[in-house]
């Protein structure tokens, strides 16, 4: 069984700040080449809902996004 | 006074990469032969962990998804209009999905409650060669987080089967019974304390 861990922080950072973007470009790739998915939790404006956008890529992350959530891939079971 | 913006990357269950090769290690050391050494099964650390996968869950999904989950131990997310449909604001989904930890994705109807089918999906903790699994919480946010985002890609990957495989349909039937009570009596309160 796996030992229990939960969310874990892997960097965080002021994105318009050039030496923390690097940052958070790097650790972004790092985990979308090991294999996680990566998305980001929002909020339907008026409505309540909330859903989860998934980005492939740095530039795709929202801007006003506070957090970027990595999980792995699914697969069957 | 320019507010600091300041985006976190986090991970579910990734401590195997921050903390896994080292705490390996360490184990490796002290069982020289053993082939693959497996930390030891702590329950506090799993609660711990289960714990902060909860909060996880409840800053992700609304009051309503998050009561839902506190007390059915499920999530309900509405699965997507129907391309032919007619669009009509708040008519009700033409099916819908409930969401189980450690268990597979059940699809039905939500006016009829027909049972639609199961899919059976993972989220193999990559660092641990697929053979451990994330908390429970982490396990529903993870799908929560996959069908909200990208139904078709998540339902793609799945093991489609017809419920029975692994749930108990009658369990289900009286799982989707419960949530109508739960709403019929509940969920208006809920709904305004999240207003």
């Amino acid at each position: 069984m796996k030992p229990g861990h939960g969310e874990v922080l892997l960097a965080e950072g002021d994105p318009r700040v050039r030496s923390d973007e690097e940052l958070l470009i790097e650790e972004f790739r790092r985990q979308l080449d090991g294999g996680m998915w990566a998305a980001v939790p929002t909020e339907r404006p008026g409505s309540g809902r909330r859903e989860a956008q998934m980005v492939r890529d740095y530039g795709e992350i929202p801007p006003e996004a506070q957090r970027v959530i990595f999980f792995p891939r699914a697969s069957g079971g | 006074m320019l507010a600091l913006l300041t985006v976190a990357l986090m991970a579910m269950a990734l401590a195997a990469f921050v903390l896994g090769p080292r705490l390996i290690g360490r184990l490796a050391a002290r069982h020289k032969g053993a082939a693959a050494a497996q930390p030891a099964f702590d329950p506090g650390r799993e609660r711990r962990a289960e714990q902060r996968a909860r909060e996880l869950l409840r800053s992700c999904v609304n009051d309503v998804e998050w009561a839902m989950y506190r007390d059915l131990g499920f999530i309900r997310v509405d699965g997507r209009p129907l391309p032919d449909a007619p669009s009509a604001e708040g008519a009700p989904a033409p099916y819908a999905y409930l969401i189980y930890p450690h268990k597979p994705i059940v699809a039905y109807v939500p006016e009829t409650g027909r049972l639609l089918s199961e899919y059976c999906v993972n989220f193999p903790d990559v660092s641990g060669g697929g053979r451990t699994r994330l908390p429970a919480s982490d396990d529903v946010l993870a799908k929560w987080m996959a069908l909200t985002s990208d139904e078709a890609r998540v339902i793609g990957r799945a093991n489609m089967h017809l419920v029975g495989r692994q749930h108990d349909p009658g369990h289900v039937r009286r799982d989707i019974w419960r949530l109508s009570e739960w709403e019929r009596l509940g969920a208006g309160r809920v709904g305004a304390r999240a207003a």
